[in-house]
């Protein structure tokens, strides 16, 4: 009996351990950019404390963003960004949920870089949309960076930019990822 | 007992199977397990470093400078003659700057009196969020004036001294919501001369100051002081103000009406002669413009 449980125990574990290698970072890069055209100042901060997931079987990936974590060059701005745009005492994560559309393209046994197109649902600012990137993944002795560029429009999380401040805040944001993954244990 | 174990193993079998199947939906980020909340210090209790008059328990940035120019009109009660007010005016021009997240100095010239004055503001203890946190700010103010007028007769021996004012405040504040902040403010002015021997040169006073979020970008403010042993000499009030903080992309302007003219310490605690029983109020405005000095690093190289 004892050696029957231990049996469905470790096919149990067999299964568990059965989900193909995951990637994960804790300080993935992403910047943020909003300068209008013309403006004298630039609207830009960069957060490096982004965590994120990747699972090389499925391509699913997900992303996990504080808001506070922004740094910005003036620390005006900066609290500007908390106070009344990203609200970030009230909205404090900006997340992403999605997959690698063509992930089987993607071979992680082997070094290579691969373009990517990633689908998801990003939600920030209290609201969820879908969006579309294009990026690429790089395979390096086991370890995977991966990069890509979108645009998101502000209005569409209601992220209003007041007319005063439009000559210098776009009202689409460009944001830049890159992250540099490793495997993840257990 | 033992069956039991058994039926615990295969439906543990069970889950785990069914979990590797429907890996399409798990949750990715949980595999991370749950992040502690760090430390955080709670910001922008106040949108500036003053409420009206006095110290608020906000700091400004490190690496950034205040200028502000602070008006007071004459008072309203004098009528369309003097246009309530607007007629006169008396104004303080200030640089104050952030070194440390809890630590600010400044100077500033009025021209009532033609006074100069400067203090240094250190908090001890930063109200914060997560682990480790302290539900209150406690700072510290120490603070200076000095008297540019003439000497009132020049023929008899003057100390330089006499010109000197000292005040030392305790700021206990707390931003309570996002929208709700109050802070008491227990302070002692030290005047080295004052006019009658009978008076005692320390004037004890207790500040209430708070801030409600109307809007966004628009705050009402209440500053108040209540003055233990006020100067027999100006037969001072409690200087009371209340206003708005009203801020536009970068600079805050605080507007306001008060029946104080000093926008010093020393000269708002013992010097404030107006009423606003008799609307002996006047208006004013602080103008705050933030400049950062310091850039913070935001790419590598």
């Amino acid at each position: 009996m004892k050696k029957i449980i231990l049996l469905l125990l470790a096919v149990s574990c067999l299964a568990a351990g059965s989900y193909g290698q995951k990637y994960f970072t804790k300080n993935g890069k992403i910047n943020f950019d909003a300068t209008s055209s013309g403006s004298p100042e630039k609207i830009e901060g960069v957060n490096r404390t982004v965590t994120c997931v990747v699972d090389a079987k499925t391509g699913n990936m997900q992303f996990a963003v504080l808001m506070k974590g922004f740094e910005f060059e003036r620390a005006l701005m900066e609290e500007h960004f908390n106070e009344n745009y990203a609200e970030s005492d009230k909205f404090p994560k900006a997340e992403f949920k999605g997959a690698i559309a063509n992930n089987e393209k993607v071979n992680y046994g082997k070094d290579g870089t691969y373009s990517v197109t990633v689908k998801g649902k990003l939600t920030m600012h209290g609201e969820t949309k879908d969006v579309e990137a294009e990026g690429k993944i790089t395979i390096q002795g086991g370890k995977v960076s991966a990069v890509a560029d979108f645009n998101v429009l502000l209005s569409d999380y209601k992220i209003a930019i007041p007319g005063l401040v439009a000559d210098k805040v776009s009202k689409t944001a460009k944001i830049s990822v890159a992250c540099s993954l490793e495997p993840l244990k257990g | 007992m033992k069956n039991q174990l058994f039926r615990i193993a295969v439906v543990l079998t069970g889950i785990l199977y069914m979990n590797s199947l429907t890996a399409q939906e798990e949750d990715l980020l949980k595999l991370l397990g749950e992040e502690k909340p760090k430390k955080e210090i709670v910001k922008n209790a106040f949108k500036s470093p003053r409420v009206i008059n006095g110290h608020s328990m906000e700091f400004l940035r490190p690496g950034t400078m205040d200028f502000r120019i602070l008006h007071r009109f004459g008072q309203l009660d004098q009528g369309y003659e003097n246009f309530f007010g607007l007629d006169q005016a008396s104004m303080r021009m200030g640089f104050d700057f952030g070194i440390l997240q809890n630590l600010m100095v400044g100077v500033g010239r009025s021209t009532y009196r033609k006074e100069l004055d400067a203090y240094i503001k250190y908090a001890p203890f930063l109200q914060s969020t997560g682990k480790g946190s302290f539900p209150l700010t406690i700072a510290l103010v120490s603070g200076m004036t000095m008297d540019g007028l003439p000497w009132a007769d020049p023929t008899r021996k003057n100390f330089f001294t006499s010109k000197l004012a000292y005040y030392f405040q305790t700021i206990i504040g707390r931003k309570i919501t996002e929208g709700l902040t109050l802070q008491v403010v227990p302070t002692l002015v030290h005047k080295n001369l004052v006019q009658l021997a009978s008076e005692s040169n320390n004037i004890y006073a207790v500040g209430v100051g708070g801030r409600l979020r109307l809007s966004r970008r628009i705050s009402l403010t209440c500053d108040y002081f209540h003055v233990y042993n006020p100067l027999k000499e100006y037969d001072s009030e409690d200087p009371l103000s209340v206003g708005f903080d009203i801020e536009t992309g970068g600079h805050v302007f605080q507007l306001h009406f008060s029946n104080s003219t000093g926008m010093n310490e020393r000269a708002f605690l013992t010097e404030t002669t107006g009423r606003w029983d008799k609307t002996e109020i006047r208006f004013g405005f602080n103008l705050s413009r933030v400049f950062q000095i310091k850039k913070k690093k935001t790419k590598e190289k």
